[in-house]
């Protein structure tokens, strides 16, 4: 009988991928079956439409030890036997529907994607888009997510160390969720996500499955939503505590020899859970969802299976080790129930009691069709990339000041204090620099090492100049990671875009990856894990499009790391890298604040930009810099007046106006960083930028309560604070 | 010198304390699962911080049902020094080892910071290294950390001495500015009428490296150590 459209939009599988599955499988699928394949062809699960793009960024590097896809994270070696494993996820249309449950339960995800392998997560970062905060609905969203991150990864006691938050109109209908986790663990005690030997047991563990979370994967991560009220059921609801309870039970777990894998239940539940961790392992599954504790009566097999409650793992235990198994897990008061065995021939049976409900083969299920498309370069572009300079009045001199104290209150520049508060990021031991400046750093516990940890992506960029915007995505979060003295070791990504069946979103997701891929690849960066979120449109209107990258960098003795604000007075302050060109106001926040403007291509000479971070990292393992700060949005002027509030000293220099005297202060040219010195160690700086053919400049001066750059700024400490404090609160 | 550091389902600030009071100070330290009842083996108790049984019903509610809650009390009986963190600090007042509560931060928040804290009492167990009126700079990190008790029991504690901490400036004035949770009278920490019994809602766990921002929690520690 063949299926309606009806059923096959609510498990967002096309026609012709249903006639493929009936050709491959050579009979109709059942029912159950039909939402297996739903669920793993997504484009959550099955990346059906970006495989074939995110096969271009590098992933080979020297110190990674598991590369994207291979299990649930990414992970590097930093060397005395010990491994960090990090990943990224996105939490976007869930939090749009249910902010706080959507955002908590991202974190939830995330974090399971950790210690599933064996490793203790210990830091997790945010990446955050919203719409203005001055529409009520976007506060709430703002509010909603922020509370639930707090609440659910709080409770878990692991550090939050920041990451970013931006504001722009276009995320209104399709706010961004973004989760990072980062854990950290022993190399011989990594744990995979494999099903394999045939009569081991399939174990279920932490809460009972209920009706929540059906068709998450499907229908809320892989299509565009119009009606929010219909799709509330899909979110699903968190229990933090039980989480933080399988962190514990499944750490110790870990530690025996009692299992051969384990896997978490994320997307499409026990579905991906099982059927991936069976196509790893080269092997089949017979599971029976009788044997699945339940929170609802009469859930069908089809539910069970897809069910995305929360806080639920599957192990796969030796035979004979599952009293002890059991044992573990009643201690920490966990339930966990055997529902089924591995087996050796490689199709998936799933039995509801005596009858078998499907039969189908893993390869096939885990084979999903790879779409590549042709897209052409949107019209559109050109229009958006042309930024007519003598139409755009240039700032007065008198002006400046104003300027300056409007773009520090701005949204996406002032500080986020009030959210990261609400954030523990202490706990573990483990933060040398909090949230705030431009990477946060954490020492690694007896050792002398430090890692750095950032995110970035800046959307409007990468809207104007989809190539362009990646490359830049990557080069920034490697400036912020070098101003914290580390040396970046790998990324991992979320990719947020719209439709990618529309011709000009796949053109901006393939350009995005383009960019991307030649940053990682000329500063010798790999990606060792991501995540793909698309469809994030409303009404037919896309998001910018807005690959987020989170970056982890090593230090090798926490004695020099370094931070964004001025440390001591009288200290040089230098620019390494050059004075801003006219274009770069092109797409910046002052012209977006200034001229209601959002075009003009930025851009970036990425050798310029390796030579610099260079320096800088070699000037922080010397010892020779007492703070480092990027330059990034809102120019130069917004850079200096950021390192003297967080550091409340003052500042006395100038900047060269060559040009447009706007761009001097204002503009967002790329491969530039303020740094300060100790007047005897700043000749020694100067030569070493001279060695290594970068750029740079004496500013000024810091000292006293003002901030002056002579002739267009002379602002106390104090005032610039107040604006850059208070920002979030009074948008 | 062994520190016994409690374990409940849902407490996270045990290693920080095992890490603070072992490898920071040298001290033996052992982990204390919340279903034993026997700790003749340790001269202090460290209840740390967490979210004991997801801080379900109410902070700490739950917790002080669990077995070792007898064994904490009975070691309290014997005069030996009791340390309530976060929320250790919330499970002895449930378990009216400590007078009063623990509400809702005023502002509704939870809220991660530093805070600065005038020790009012350094004649005990925890605080006799400390300079009398010392500013010790300690963070926090909690929902429920505003102090309260009613007005016979707020008068008692303060005219008994029995205020360890106060939330202050880094020049040790105590204002409303520097209160992060409306607690009453600014109270950070309180002792029990023996004084063998600290709460306090700031973490002195993560203040014991230069590396970390400071090393006033150490000060803490090494009263405790020299203490027995």
């Amino acid at each position: 009988m063949p299926v309606s459209k009806e059923t096959l939009d609510e498990i967002a599988l096309s026609r012709k991928e249903y006639n493929l599955i009936v050709e491959k499988l050579g009979r109709e699928p059942t029912p159950v079956e039909l939402g297996l394949f739903g669920s793993l062809w997504s484009e959550h699960c099955g990346y059906k439409y970006s495989k074939a793009l995110l096969r271009i960024f590098p992933t080979a590097g020297k110190h990674v030890l598991i590369k994207p896809g291979e299990e649930n994270a990414g992970v590097i070696d930093i060397g005395d036997g010990q491994v960090i494993g990090f990943k990224m996820e996105s939490h976007n249309h869930p939090s749009y529907i249910e902010p706080y449950q959507g955002a908590a339960t991202g974190v939830g995800g995330i974090v399971r994607d950790i210690f599933t392998m064996g490793l203790r997560p210990i830091a997790l970062m945010n990446s955050l888009r919203f719409g203005p905060l001055s529409e009520p609905h976007n506060r709430y969203l703002f509010g909603g997510v922020v509370g639930g991150i707090a609440s659910y990864g709080n409770c878990l006691g692991i550090a939050d160390v920041g990451g970013e938050i931006y504001f722009d109109q276009c995320y209104t209908g399709n706010p961004l969720v973004n989760a990072l986790c980062l854990g950290i663990g022993r190399s011989d005690g990594l744990v995979k996500a494999r099903a394999s030997g045939e009569g081991n047991l399939i174990m279920l563990v932490g809460a009972d499955t209920g009706r929540d979370g059906l068709h998450g994967a499907s229908g809320l991560a892989s299509r565009t939503f119009e009606e929010v009220r219909e799709l509330r059921s899909a979110v699903q609801v968190g229990n933090p505590f039980m989480e933080k309870l399988l962190i514990e039970a499944c750490l110790e777990l870990a530690k025996t020899d009692w299992i051969v894998g384990m896997q978490d239940c994320g997307a499409a539940g026990l579905t991906s859970a099982t059927i991936e961790a069976a196509d790893k392992g080269k092997s089949g599954l017979d599971i029976d969802v009788r044997k699945v504790p339940r929170r609802e009566k009469g859930m069908t097999p089809y539910e069970v299976m897809l069910s995305e409650s929360q806080e639920r793992m599957i192990v796969i235990v030796k035979k004979g080790y599952e009293n002890k198994v059991k044992a573990l897990f009643d201690r920490w008061e966990l339930h966990s129930d055997i529902i089924g065995t591995v087996t050796a021939d490689g199709m998936v049976v799933i039995r509801d009691g005596a009858e078998v409900v499907a039969n189908a083969p893993v390869k096939l299920l885990n084979t999903p069709p790879v779409y590549r498309l042709r897209p052409t370069r949107p019209g559109w572009l050109d229009e958006l990339q042309r930024l007519d300079l003598n139409k755009i009045k240039n700032i007065a001199p008198g002006k400046t000041g104003d300027m300056l104290l409007k773009l520090l209150a701005a949204p996406n520049i002032c500080s986020k204090h009030a959210v990261y508060r609400q954030y523990d990021h202490q706990v573990g031991d483990n933060t040398v620099v909090l949230p705030g400046s431009d990477a946060a750093v954490l020492r690694i516990q007896e050792t002398s090492k430090a890692i750095s940890m950032v995110t970035d992506g800046n959307g409007r960029y990468c809207y104007v100049n989809p190539f362009i915007g990646g490359v830049i995505a990557v080069a920034e979060a490697a400036r912020n990671t070098a101003c914290s003295g580390a040396r970046p070791a790998a990324i991992t990504n979320c990719l947020n875009f719209g439709n990618p069946e529309k011709n000009d979103v796949y053109y901006q997701l393939q350009e995005c990856i383009k960019g991307m891929s030649q940053a990682c690849k000329k500063l010798k960066i790999p990606v060792i894990s991501g995540n793909v979120s698309l469809y994030n449109e409303t009404r037919g209107i896309a998001i910018f499009p807005t690959p987020v990258v989170g970056m982890v960098g090593l230090i090798k003795d926490v004695k020099h790391y370094c931070s964004a604000g001025f440390k001591h007075g009288g200290d040089i302050v230098f620019l390494i890298g050059e004075a801003a060109d006219d274009d770069s106001i092109g797409s910046s926040e002052y012209l977006e604040m200034a001229h209601e403007l959002v075009k003009g291509s930025q851009h970036i000479d990425i050798e310029k930009e390796k030579r610099v971070q260079a320096c800088v990292i070699r000037a922080i393992e010397r010892g020779l810099l007492n703070s480092a700060h990027d330059c990034s949005d809102g120019g130069l002027a917004v850079t200096l007046a950021e390192s003297c509030i967080l550091g409340n000293i003052g500042f006395t220099g100038k900047i060269e106006a060559k040009g447009r005297l706007d761009a001097a202060l204002f503009g967002e040219a790329q491969s530039r960083i303020v740094v300060s010195a100790n007047p005897k160690a700043a000749r020694r700086l100067e030569t070493l930028a001279l060695r290594l053919n970068v750029p740079i400049a004496r500013l000024g001066i810091t000292g006293g309560v003002q901030c002056i750059i002579k002739g267009y700024i002379d602002l106390p400490v104090s005032r610039l604070h107040q604006a850059w404090w208070n920002g979030l609160l009074n948008h | 010198m062994k520190f016994g550091i409690v374990v409940f389902p849902g407490t996270w600030s045990d290693r920080d304390c095992y890490y603070s009071v072992h490898n920071i100070l040298g001290q033996k330290a052992a982990y204390v699962w919340h279903k034993e009842t026997d700790l003749s083996d340790y001269d202090c108790i460290i209840l740390p911080g967490g979210f004991s049984y997801g801080d379900y019903l109410r902070t700490g509610a739950i917790a002080r049902f669990s077995p070792v809650m007898e064994a904490v009390a009975a070691f309290d009986k014997k005069g030996k020094p009791v340390i309530g963190i976060c929320n250790g600090f919330q499970v002895l007042c449930e378990a009216h080892l400590l007078p009063g509560v623990l509400r809702q931060n005023d502002h509704l928040e939870y809220r991660c910071q530093w805070t600065f804290l005038k020790t009012e009492n350094i004649a005990t167990v925890f605080t006799h290294k400390c300079r009398q009126g010392q500013v010790l700079k300690i963070p926090i990190s909690h929902y429920e950390g505003r102090y309260y008790a009613d007005d016979d029991t707020l008068k008692k504690l303060e005219d008994a001495g029995r205020v360890a901490f106060r939330y202050a400036t880094p020049g040790g004035e105590v204002t409303r500015e520097a209160n992060p949770n409306g607690a009453l009278n600014n109270i950070a920490g309180i002792l029990n009428a023996k004084g063998n019994v600290l709460g306090m809602m700031p973490h002195p766990e993560r203040s014991c490296e230069d590396v970390l921002g400071s090393t006033d929690g150490n000060i803490i520690w090494e009263s405790i150590i020299a203490g027995i």
